[in-house]
């Protein structure tokens, strides 16, 4: 088998940084913040690359949608293992109103361009936490899908994937050309280290816009207000133990 | 400086960029650790000490992989 895998990556914030919400309740604070691959996106490409490590995989396309600084996550992307990139740039107001409905249909024309037999994103990013990419890009495609997945492997012309689900594991056989999504057990990552990162600066991150692809992305919901969760109340001591029931039969709880 | 301690340094330095104790913590750290050695002449003491950083890398890198991992396990996963 040698197929072509397209993955998709997004550049969110980093996942150790603390998020503040903007003081008009607009959104988060993006500028100045440390920004990186999704982790899950990581498990993705991380996925492709062991599949041509195993000669499994011929090609592997990494793409990304966003700002110009998404060129730095892709190149994260290719210093793992990617062979090419595709950054289809979105900025400003129309970035912050992207759906994973318009990142779908990017993702549904490039597999069509570049006659793709495997996409393989992240299950969801850690910022909006959608959980829909994979989803939709199947249904535009017409593909079958194998969400959440925490082991892949490939059986001429299938693939057997194991998901996990509520409460325990469901294996399934899907038919390739497939969309695929990592869950956090797939695989460990590996780290993009300095001497990577140099070599993928000569790998081809090719530009495009929405409309080369025929994707609309002008805004169709507008966002009313983003808060903070609450904060979680301080505890009480107590002397003793007597107390404690005391207080617990007070709360209800015995 | 050779040019191997040279790469190990930068290589070091950025990963160093993740750290949880911050960069700049970290960069001292480094620097005290390579000026130690910076006297070193016979090369089996150097290659020893390369060997050491190669090591404490693949610690770091093991260190970001797991701490992502508990992060996000915490964060989305139950139990």
């Amino acid at each position: 088998m040698s197929l072509r895998i397209l993955v998709g990556v997004k550049r969110v914030i980093d996942y150790a940084v603390k998020i503040r919400v903007k003081p008009d309740k607009s959104g988060v604070i993006t500028e100045g913040v440390k920004h990186s691959m999704n982790p899950f996106d990581e498990i993705a490409i991380e996925e492709a690359v062991r599949m041509k490590e195993k000669k499994i995989a011929k090609e592997i396309v990494a793409f990304s949608c966003g700002p110009a600084q998404c060129q730095e996550t892709l190149r994260t992307a290719l210093a793992m293992g990617a062979d090419r990139g595709i950054h289809v740039e979105v900025a400003g107001p129309q970035f912050d109103t992207l759906q994973p409905l318009h990142i779908s249909k990017m993702l549904a024309q490039l597999a069509k361009d570049e006659q793709i037999d495997l996409i393989i994103v992240g299950k969801q990013a850690i910022d909006d936490d959608c959980n829909q990419t994979a989803q939709m890009t199947a249904a535009l495609l017409d593909w079958p899908q194998a969400t959440s997945a925490s082991k892949i492997e490939a059986k001429d012309g299938s693939l057997q994937v194991v998901r996990e689900i509520d409460g325990g594991l469901e294996t399934i056989k899907v038919k390739l050309p497939t969309v695929v999504s990592a869950d956090l057990r797939l695989n460990e990552p590996r780290y993009a280290t300095l001497p990577n990162i140099m070599k993928a600066k000569k790998k081809p991150i090719k530009k495009l816009t929405p409309k080369d692809l025929g994707v609309d992305v002008s805004p169709r919901i507008e966002v009313v207000t983003v808060e903070e969760p609450p904060v979680r109340l301080a505890g009480a001591k107590v002397e003793n133990v007597d107390m404690m029931v005391e207080k617990l039969k007070a709360l209800g709880h015995a | 400086m050779s040019q191997q301690s040279r790469t190990l340094y930068k290589t070091m330095l950025h990963l160093g960029k993740d750290y949880p104790g911050g960069y700049p913590y970290f960069r001292n750290k480094l620097k005290n650790a390579f000026m130690k050695n910076s006297a070193l002449k016979d090369q089996k003491e150097i290659d020893s000490a390369i060997a050491r950083g190669e090591f404490v890398i693949k610690e770091l890198e093991a260190l970001y992989m797991l701490r992502k991992y508990r992060a996000l396990k915490k964060r989305y996963y139950e139990e």
